[in-house]
């Protein structure tokens, strides 16, 4: 009985949303793509967590692949994602379709091109409304308005009938919120909500999306390059590198004690206002691998000024992602005591 | 304006240029029997010695207000739009024009109509089983379609349908459809099934490119984000989004084809206006050529101004804000 139970709880997933070992291969002509490359990670309802890597490094495609978003036929995708207790892996299409904008909805990165230029801002919100409620027109243009106004937009009454193009970027992401949210979601993936966006504006929508999670309490991933935006949103964060994740934490874990060389990198390469101006950004050198190719070893090892220290295990072995204490996970061969040593005196100092 | 000045001065002066002068222009007119003082008399009255400003000044005035014919005997007169008299039959050009304008309506209303759908949904659904046998398949038939030329597909589907099979009514049977509805759309079957099949094999290929690329949007992907039914994805917001360039040649298609659509009119013996220019070049019938020409351009203009409207439906971007 007991083991049953047991059972039952594993097949119904631990979190709100229980990413396991998801895999996201493409075949193609020169060889198998392989964009995610076995992702686990939990997240729970009103929480927020960040998944930050450089491009190419599988972070929109585990979001689409989340949302049944993966181009269909020409994906492998193996894993298991359940969301509230539901596997959507194994799902139907038309399974995941009915969640899909209802209980997980998705913001994009250029609202301009995500949006229909065609229809007015209201016509899609109201789409996506009706889809999942059976109401009539009136109620979903009328729910369409309240949710324009929730999301800031000034005259909402008469903003309804605009279409995208009149609208200014800013404006556009709103209306893209007010879109995503208007079924009431209890997954936001936003895949680089605000990288179109000006700095100014940036803010805004980041707080924007910070009041909404509070006041719907749903769960949000965060995807992005960007760690100022991480640093502003999330909870937790992932960094992927390669199609996997190289280190998952707390995002006071990732910026006070981070352990990844890679994660390094991205810390030296991010502008800071406290720092002196004369200081150089640190860029990581080389450039991220093809995804067909990945390095032998850890990927990461061509770029990693620390390979050496390992006496050639970064060439061979691929590291696992291990707890180094307090649910922070690493995935490098330096001993803790080089990674503490290597953080203290290289790059703290630095950043 | 400017269509009908340049039409007819090249339309004035090609035959001069050929050799052609008042009088053998006017021997169109009087028989060949008639005397030399008999042509010279009529060129004079109808004008062939003035300068070819004065001749379209004329013309164009006939066209607006109507004008009126002194052959000497008597006084006839042609009421507006006048666009003169044929050399063979002595009639005036408008009335024939008239009658024949309904016939190529006919025709092209049903053929545009006919190829717009299948050629549209067949793009479509190429374009969504893109590489499959059926995709191929179409686009292979497609291929022939805008290869094989009207007088062969025509005239097989005459010979299959009509004379074999007796489906269809024959060449020749056309009936206006205010007189009787059932034979009309019988006697234009096949004249439609035959031009539809030339044009949508174009439009299947069209849409099937435009739908490849709107598919491949982003806003495509919102929509499915949304969780809205394929369906509603594939033809809200896809075919939606790959209309404009097909309206666009529509447009010109449709308004090609109201000047006469001259093989085919010519295949199933439909007495439209490509039949009846083409009677009019065999014949070396100036005035009927003129009409023809007039009332083409006439058409492939107002087809296009429609056009542009329609843009503004479609595309709210065009809208002037």
């Amino acid at each position: 009985m007991s083991s049953d139970d047991s059972v039952q709880r594993i097949e119904r997933g631990a979190a709100f949303l229980d990413v396991r070992d998801l895999k996201v291969h493409f075949p193609t002509d020169d060889g198998l793509v392989k964009s995610v490359d076995g992702i686990s990670f939990q997240l729970e309802r009103g929480k927020t967590l960040g998944i930050v890597g450089e491009s190419g490094s599988g972070k929109s495609v585990t979001s689409l692949s989340i949302m049944g978003l993966h181009k269909r036929g020409v994906a492998q995708i193996s894993g298991q994602v359940f969301l509230d207790g539901q596997e959507l892996v194994s799902s139907t299409p038309d399974e995941v379709r009915l969640l899909r904008g209802k209980r997980m909805a998705m913001i994009f990165q250029d609202p301009l091109s995500a949006m229909h230029p065609f229809y007015t801002v209201g016509q899609q919100i109201i789409e996506a409304y009706r889809v999942h409620n059976k109401v009539s027109k009136q109620v979903a243009r009328k729910h369409a308005i309240e949710m324009l106004d929730r999301v800031g937009i000034p005259q909402p009454d008469k903003r309804v009938d605009a279409y995208p193009h009149q609208f200014s970027g800013g404006m556009r992401q709103r209306a893209m919120i007010a879109m995503a949210l208007s079924c009431d979601p209890d997954l936001l993936i936003a895949d680089e909500p605000t990288t179109a966006l000006d700095v100014t504006v940036q803010a805004q929508i980041l707080d924007l999306i910070r009041d909404l999670q509070r006041e719907f309490n749903s769960a949000v991933i965060i995807i992005t390059h960007d760690l100022g935006v991480v640093a502003e949103l999330a909870d937790d964060i992932q960094v992927m590198y390669a199609g996997r994740a190289i280190e998952y934490g707390t995002a006071e874990e990732i910026f006070e004690s981070p352990q990844h060389p890679y994660t390094w990198g991205l810390l030296g390469s991010m502008p800071r206002i406290d720092r002196e101006r004369t200081e150089r950004l640190i860029p990581i050198k080389g450039t991220p691998p093809s995804l067909i190719n990945v390095p032998k070893g850890c990927a990461f090892n061509p770029r990693c000024n620390y390979a050496h220290l390992n006496g050639g295990a970064s060439e061979t072995d691929r590291p696992e992602l291990l707890d180094v204490g307090a649910g922070h996970k690493v995935a490098c061969h330096l001993s803790p005591g080089e990674r503490a040593k290597a953080w203290e005196t290289d790059i703290k100092p630095k950043l | 304006m400017i269509v009908s000045a340049i039409t007819f001065s090249i339309f004035y002066l090609v035959p001069r240029l050929a050799g052609a002068t008042p009088e053998t222009l006017a021997t169109r007119y009087v028989g060949r029997a008639a005397t030399e003082e008999t042509v010279k008399l009529t060129a004079e009255r109808l004008g062939f010695y003035d300068p070819i400003a004065v001749q379209y000044w004329n013309w164009a005035k006939g066209v607006v207000v109507g004008a009126e014919y002194d052959y000497g005997s008597g006084v006839e007169s042609c009421p507006a739009p006048c666009l003169g008299y044929s050399f063979i039959t002595k009639q005036p050009v408008w009335p024939e024009l008239l009658d024949r304008i309904p016939v190529t309506l006919s025709l092209a209303a049903g053929a545009s109509l006919l190829w717009l759908l299948a050629g549209v949904a067949t793009g479509v659904l190429s374009a969504l089983k893109r590489g499959s046998i059926f995709d191929r398949g179409a686009m292979i038939i497609a291929l022939a379609g805008v290869s094989l030329p009207i007088f062969f597909t025509g005239l097989l589907s005459l010979a299959i349908f009509s004379y074999q099979l007796g489906w269809t009514l024959p060449g020749g049977s056309y009936t206006p459809f205010t007189e009787n509805p059932v034979v009309w759309s019988q006697s234009l079957i096949l004249p439609w099934i035959t031009l539809a099949f030339l044009f949508s094999a174009q439009y299947a290929r069209l849409t099937r490119a435009g739908m490849l690329e709107t598919m491949n949007e982003d806003f495509i992907r919102t929509a499915r984000a949304k969780g809205l039914p394929e369906r509603t994805v594939v033809v809200r917001h896809g075919l939606r989004g790959a209309l404009t360039p097909i309206l666009t040649i529509f447009g010109l298609d449709v308004g090609l084809l109201l000047g006469g659509a001259v093989l085919t009119e010519k295949t199933f013996s439909l007495p439209g206006l490509g039949k009846y220019a083409v009677d009019g070049i065999v014949a070396n019938d100036l005035p009927k050529i003129l009409g023809v020409t007039l009332v083409a351009a006439v058409f492939i203009i107002l087809a296009n101004l429609v056009v542009d409207l329609l843009y503004a439906v479609i595309d709210p971007r065009v809208r002037n804000q």
